[in-house]
């Protein structure tokens, strides 16, 4: 017997899915080429047999299938992993400011590529992803590190302030490399923005594998969430084994913001926001969180897409940038609302 | 009648009078202070020597002391290179200053202006002058003919008062400021990494290597402001001095001992915010400085709370060094935010790592 609490969440699960579902639709219909609203639905209902047909006449059509139709996925799948990351990193650390980006994850990845660049003259986008998730994989290694010296993490300030201490040292080299050679700034500044245009479906299909597990066995950590979140002594005491939780926590959010970083660039806010967003509609039980969390992120990031592309025409703003701008405001409304609270 | 140093009528505690005012008496405190000052001038004279031109630091010496020496030299020495020593040694003063008087405010040893996020605000307001300036109207165009040092101050305030506003909740909560800083600073980022985009390279390039933080283009234009600032600031330090003393004991404590607790943090965060904002529109960002002094005069000197002076002494021998070494021991001549901010970074991390955590907290 579901109870209302549960319905309301089940119900609130259905309304992302089915904001979603809408959120593709309005991100193959619009974009920077103004395609007329009468045509569309014709050009929809054929999408699917123009997916699989070697060559397509349409130049509408066209568009839509090779350049919206990935940029959809990708959106929804970056835009999944890093909500979940956000969610998972915030959870273990026990810590409301947590945020890949926030702890230098993200500065790992674009060291990785500006030196793949500037030292191997990498340029492909498929071998640049490769980069950029090892790097943020090192770069997740070292912050943890860091928060099991520290202690457990428990004070906010200490967590922050060691992941700016490591985007400092990071992007210093970072800018060495750059300063030294224009083309390596050519090259990373537009890779610094985060963007998911010009991403092709091979990149999908690689990312794809990487953040349905991670994804799943997030969702199974869920429970284990729950209990970790009453105290590691508590924990241990009913029965968690709290080092090997951490461990596969850990795993976890470094796959997701690895594949996200890798696939999209450095996108700062989605993970430190989309947390705070929905857990008044979730409350404090991870099982609802997660799924959430991804849901809501693919939402967001799909939708901050659609206006990127729509804001400028017939240029484009990147999604990086249309998601601070529209997160900073939120998160500062919810600094004076004072709904962030220091655990 | 002027006592100096008098028996100690509180155990382990001999004053030092003069006239009216009194302090206590602090041997190391004085000491070192005195030290870091001689070794700021010893560093200078390193740095004045430094170039295609070499002059040894004691020639250095002898000619600022005595006037003397050719006129070559004289050329080399006060025309080329003062106006980057001089740079040098007052934007890691005001580092330094700026450094320890936002980490008594927040009382949080990990405080500092760059992450409060005051630096991103100036960095922005450059990066957009660098990038739109040229050739625009309107606003932007009056804010780019006066330059990117005036953009950067008018940035660092901006953000100052917004971050103020955001974190103000019948008082300043440390937690808030840091919070606020953060969020800033993302999106101020969010903006330059926008701007940068959208710049032609040469311009992305001007503007990437004034965001690295150098004393590269130093002149007596950019170094006069600082100098006029602390010289003017200067006669307040043992007012602050004074006031701090009571600050440190926590909002509670200082209000009941009299003083106008929310005055007092205003007031100190806006000269903060002064001094990190005439550094950076003088010299660029230079990360980390104005963390790590207090901390070094801090342990230096023996007390807990961190002292403004030798802070300031130690930001412009950190400096200095760092400029030296980027001038000598670097095989290519990078800015040196990038040293300040890499060797910063690390040092960050050693301090958490040893750290037991302990704020200036009730």
């Amino acid at each position: 017997m579901i109870s209302t609490i549960h319905r309301g969440r089940l119900i609130g699960l259905l309304a992302l899915t089915t904001l979603l579902t809408l959120g593709c639709l309005l991100s193959l219909a619009f974009g920077a080429r103004a395609i007329p609203l009468g045509d569309l639905g014709g050009l929809l209902r054929d999408v699917p047999s123009a997916l699989s047909a070697p060559t397509i006449a349409d130049p509408n059509l066209q568009v839509i299938v090779e350049y919206r139709w990935p940029r959809t996925l990708i959106g929804m799948l970056v835009g999944a992993a890093l909500g979940t990351a956000g969610a998972l990193i915030q959870g273990h650390t026990r810590n409301r400011l947590a945020d890949p980006g926030i702890l230098g994850i993200t500065s790992g990845a674009s060291l990785a590529v500006v030196f793949s660049f500037a030292v191997f003259h990498i340029s492909s986008m498929w071998a640049t992803s490769a980069w950029a998730f090892g790097g943020a994989c090192l770069a997740t290694i070292v912050v943890f590190s860091l928060a099991a010296f520290t202690g457990d993490g428990s004070n906010p300030m200490t967590l922050v302030l060691g992941g700016a201490a490591l985007n400092a040292v990071l992007l210093a080299v970072i800018s060495a490399f750059v300063l030294t050679d224009s083309d390596n700034l050519d090259r990373m500044r537009f890779w610094t923005v985060g963007s998911i245009a010009g991403r092709d479906m091979s990149i999908f299909w690689t990312a794809l594998p990487i953040v349905l597990i991670a994804l799943l066995l997030a969702l199974m950590t869920g429970p284990t969430l729950n209990v970790l979140n009453l105290g590691d002594d508590v924990a241990t005491s009913l029965g968690v084994h709290t080092v090997r939780a951490r461990i596969l926590g850990m795993v976890i959010i470094a796959l997701l913001a690895a594949a996200a970083t890798a696939t999209a660039g450095p996108i700062a806010f989605l993970g430190l926001v989309i947390p705070h967003l929905i857990r008044p509609l979730t409350g404090p039980d991870y099982r609802w969180i997660l799924p959430y969390s991804a849901l809501g992120g693919a939402v967001l990031l799909l939708y901050a897409d659609i206006l990127g592309r729509l804001i400028t025409r017939p240029g484009e703003l990147e999604v990086g940038i249309v998601l601070a701008f529209v997160g900073a405001p939120i998160f500062i409304w919810f600094i004076t609302r004072d709904r962030v609270v220091a655990l | 009648m002027i006592h100096t140093i008098s028996h100690a009528r509180v155990p382990s505690r001999p004053a030092l009078r003069i006239g009216r005012f009194s302090t206590v008496w602090r041997p190391r405190h004085f000491l070192f202070s005195i030290a870091l000052a001689i070794l700021t001038g010893a560093l200078c004279a390193v740095s004045l020597g430094l170039g295609d031109y070499p002059i040894s630091p004691l020639r250095v010496a002898d000619i600022l002391i005595t006037n003397g020496g050719s006129r070559i030299e004289h050329l080399v020495i006060f025309d080329w290179r003062m106006p980057r020593t001089l740079t040098a040694v007052l934007v890691g003063s005001a580092l330094g200053i700026s450094g320890s008087l936002t980490q008594s405010v927040a009382r949080n040893p990990l405080a500092s202006p760059d992450i409060l996020g005051i630096t991103t605000g100036a960095s922005a307001a450059s990066v957009a002058v660098i990038v739109l300036g040229s050739g625009s109207s309107g606003a932007l165009g009056w804010l780019s003919s006066v330059g990117v040092p005036v953009a950067a101050l008018l940035g660092a305030f901006t953000t100052g008062i917004a971050i103020w506003v955001l974190a103000y909740r019948r008082g300043i909560d440390p937690f808030r400021l840091v919070l606020a800083g953060i969020v800033i600073s993302a999106l101020l980022t969010a903006i330059i990494n926008f701007l940068l985009t959208r710049a032609t390279l040469d311009d992305a390039t001007n503007a990437h290597m004034w965001l690295a933080g150098g004393l590269s283009s130093a002149s007596w234009s950019r170094a006069l402001p600082v100098l006029g600032i602390i010289v003017v600031l200067a006669p307040l330090f043992a007012w602050i001095t004074f006031q701090l003393s009571a600050s440190v004991l926590g909002p509670d404590l200082a209000r009941g001992l009299g003083q106008n607790v929310t005055s007092i943090q205003a007031l100190l965060l806006v000269l903060a915010v002064v001094l990190a904002a005439i550094a950076v529109s003088a010299a660029g960002p230079i990360g980390f400085v104005a963390l790590i002094s207090p901390h070094v005069a801090r342990l230096l000197c023996g007390r807990d709370t961190p002292p403004i002076v030798a802070s300031g002494l130690f930001g412009a021998s950190l400096l200095l060094t760092a400029d030296i070494v980027t001038q000598t021991w670097l095989p290519v001549e990078l800015p040196v935010g990038l040293l300040t901010s890499a060797v910063g970074g690390l040092f960050l991390i050693y301090l958490l790592i040893s750290t037991n955590r302990r704020t200036i907290t009730a």
